[in-house]
C-alpha cells in the first residue's frame, strides 16, 4: 500500500524531488501572502468594536494554529523515525522545529500587542496563554536535544521523545478556552458550523492562512534540504553535487573577471 | 510489518497511552485552578462540584458580563462600580441572576461596556449591607470570538460607544 512512497526514503531522490516543488511553493506562498495581507489590512472592514486592532486577527491566528500544526507534523515524524527508524524522519523533525518555534513566538508577540490594546494586558497566566508558552517551550527543548548530540541518529531519538511527550499540549491548547474559564476569547474559525465573523472578513483570513501555511511549507522544505546535505556531506553525490556547484561558480567568477 | 516494528510500536504507543492519561488526571485533579477566575454564581453559591467558595479578604479574579444599567459613575473622579452577572448564551439578564457587585477606581478598558465580559482582579469583601462584593485593582476586557463590520452591528442594533472621560474626572487622579 506505501510502497509508492518508498523511493523518498533515499535522500538523495527526496532532495531532488523537494528541488522541484520549492519554486512553486514560494510562487504560491508570495501569491496568496501578497493578496491576503493586502486584503485584511487595507480591505477588509474593521470590527465594530475594535476598530482597526483587529486586523492583527489575520497574522496572530495563522500564526497559532500553524505553531500546533508543525508540532504535529514534527510528532508524525518523530513517530514514523522510532517506529520504522527512517533517518529523513528525523532530518525532516530538525528541519521544522525553528520554523515552528519561530511561529509560536509570533503568535505570542501578536497576541501580547493585541492584548494590551483590547483586554488591557500584555500577559495573564489563562490556560490558553500558558499552554501556547509550554509550546514555546516544548521547541526550544527539541531544538536543543537536536543540536546536543555529535551523533545525529541519537539526537533524533532523544528530541523525537520529547516531542511525543509534548503532544499532549496540543488538544490541551486546542480546548483550553473550552475546558476552563479564560481570559482568552473561544476560536472564531476552527468550530463547526458557522465561523463568527462575517464573510467579507472571513475570506482574507483564508487567503492569509494558506498563504502562510505555505510560507512554512517552503522554509521547512529548504531547511530540510540543508539538513540531507550536512547528514550525508560524506556520500558521493553530495560530493558531485558540491564540486559541479563549486566550478559553475568559478567558471562565473572567471567570466565576470574577464 | 516486521516483528521489530510491530514491537517499537507497541512501546511507543503504550508510552503516549500512559503520558495522556497522567496528563488527563493531573487536569482533573488541577481543573479549579486552571481556570483564570470565579463566576459571579460560584463566588455566592460555591464552585460546582466542590463546592468551594472564596473567603472574605481573599483576592480573587471574578469574571462575568457587566449588567445593562448597573454602571453608576462618580463624576468628579473616577472611581466606579458596576454589577457583573454569569456569562451564559444566549445573553439574558434577570434579577434572581446571581449578581456581585465590582468597586473600582481608574480608567477602564476600551471595550469596556454594558453586556460585555469583564475579569477583575480584586479582594472579596462585605459590603454595609452584608452582601459581598469585590474591591478591583484591575479591570480587564475580555470580548468574544465574534467580529463584525460597524454596519452589521448597527444594523443588529448592537450598542458600542465607549466611555467618555471629563477633564474633572480625568485631573482627579493626580
Amino acid at each position: 500500500m506505501w510502497k509508492w512512497l518508498h523511493p523518498y526514503a533515499n535522500p538523495e531522490v527526496s532532495y531532488h524531488f523537494t528541488g522541484k516543488i520549492l519554486p512553486w511553493l514560494g510562487a504560491l506562498a508570495t501569491l496568496f501572502l501578497s493578496i491576503g495581507i493586502i486584503w485584511a489590512l487595507a480591505f477588509a472592514p474593521a470590527d465594530y468594536q475594535q476598530g482597526d486592532s483587529f486586523r492583527i486577527f489575520y497574522v496572530h491566528v495563522p500564526a497559532a494554529s500553524l505553531s500546533m500544526g508543525i508540532y504535529f507534523g514534527m510528532a508524525i515524524a518523530a513517530f514514523t523515525s522510532m517506529v520504522w527508524q527512517f533517518k529523513l524522519a528525523d532530518a525532516s523533525a530538525a528541519a521544522m522545529a525553528p520554523v515552528g518555534a519561530i511561529f509560536t513566538a509570533i503568535a505570542l508577540i501578536t497576541g501580547a500587542a493585541w492584548g494590551k490594546p483590547m483586554w488591557g494586558t500584555w500577559w495573564i497566566w489563562d490556560a490558553r496563554l500558558t499552554s501556547e508558552l509550554i509550546l514555546l517551550f516544548l521547541y526550544l527543548g527539541v531544538i536543543a536535544l537536536h543540536n546536543a548530540f555529535e551523533d545525529k541518529n541519537l539526537a533524533g531519538k532523544a528530541a523525537g521523545i520529547l516531542t511525543l511527550v509534548g503532544v499532549i499540549n496540543l488538544p490541551i491548547i486546542k480546548y483550553s478556552v473550552e475546558w476552563w474559564n479564560t481570559l482568552h476569547q473561544g476560536s472564531t474559525v476552527s468550530k463547526l458550523g458557522k465561523p463568527s465573523m462575517s464573510i467579507d472578513m472571513l475570506w482574507p483570513f483564508v487567503f492569509c492562512f494558506i498563504g502562510f501555511a505555505l510560507l512554512v511549507a517552503t522554509i521547512i522544505c529548504i531547511r530540510f534540504r540543508s539538513e540531507i546535505l550536512t547528514r550525508n556531506s560524506i556520500r558521493p553525490w553530495v560530493r558531485t553535487l558540491v564540486s559541479e556547484h563549486l566550478s559553475k561558480h568559478i567558471a562565473q567568477e572567471k567570466n565576470n573577471a574577464i | 510489518m516486521n516483528p521489530r516494528r510491530k514491537k517499537r510500536l507497541t512501546i511507543v504507543a503504550s508510552i503516549l497511552i500512559g503520558i495522556s492519561v497522567v496528563a488527563g488526571l493531573v487536569l482533573y485533579a488541577l481543573s479549579q485552578n486552571i481556570d483564570l477566575f470565579y463566576t459571579p454564581s460560584e463566588i455566592t453559591q460555591g464552585k460546582k462540584d466542590s463546592g468551594v467558595k472564596p473567603s472574605i479578604g481573599q483576592r480573587i479574579r471574578i469574571g462575568g458580563l457587566v449588567v445593562p444599567n448597573s454602571v453608576k459613575r462618580d463624576p468628579d473622579n473616577l472611581k466606579v462600580s458596576f454589577r457583573l452577572s454569569d456569562m451564559k448564551m444566549p445573553i439574558i439578564f434577570d434579577v434572581s441572576d446571581p449578581m456581585i457587585t465590582v468597586y473600582y477606581e481608574g480608567i477602564l478598558p476600551d471595550l469596556f461596556r454594558e453586556g460585555q465580559g469583564i475579569v477583575a482582579n480584586g479582594s472579596l469583601a462585605r459590603g454595609p449591607a452584608g452582601e459581598l462584593r469585590i474591591e478591583a485593582s484591575e479591570v480587564l476586557a475580555k470580548h468574544d470570538e465574534n467580529y463584525m463590520p460597524a454596519e452589521l452591528a448597527d444594523a443588529a442594533g448592537k450598542d458600542y460607544k465607549k466611555l467618555e472621560y471629563s477633564d474633572k474626572q480625568l485631573d482627579s487622579k493626580n
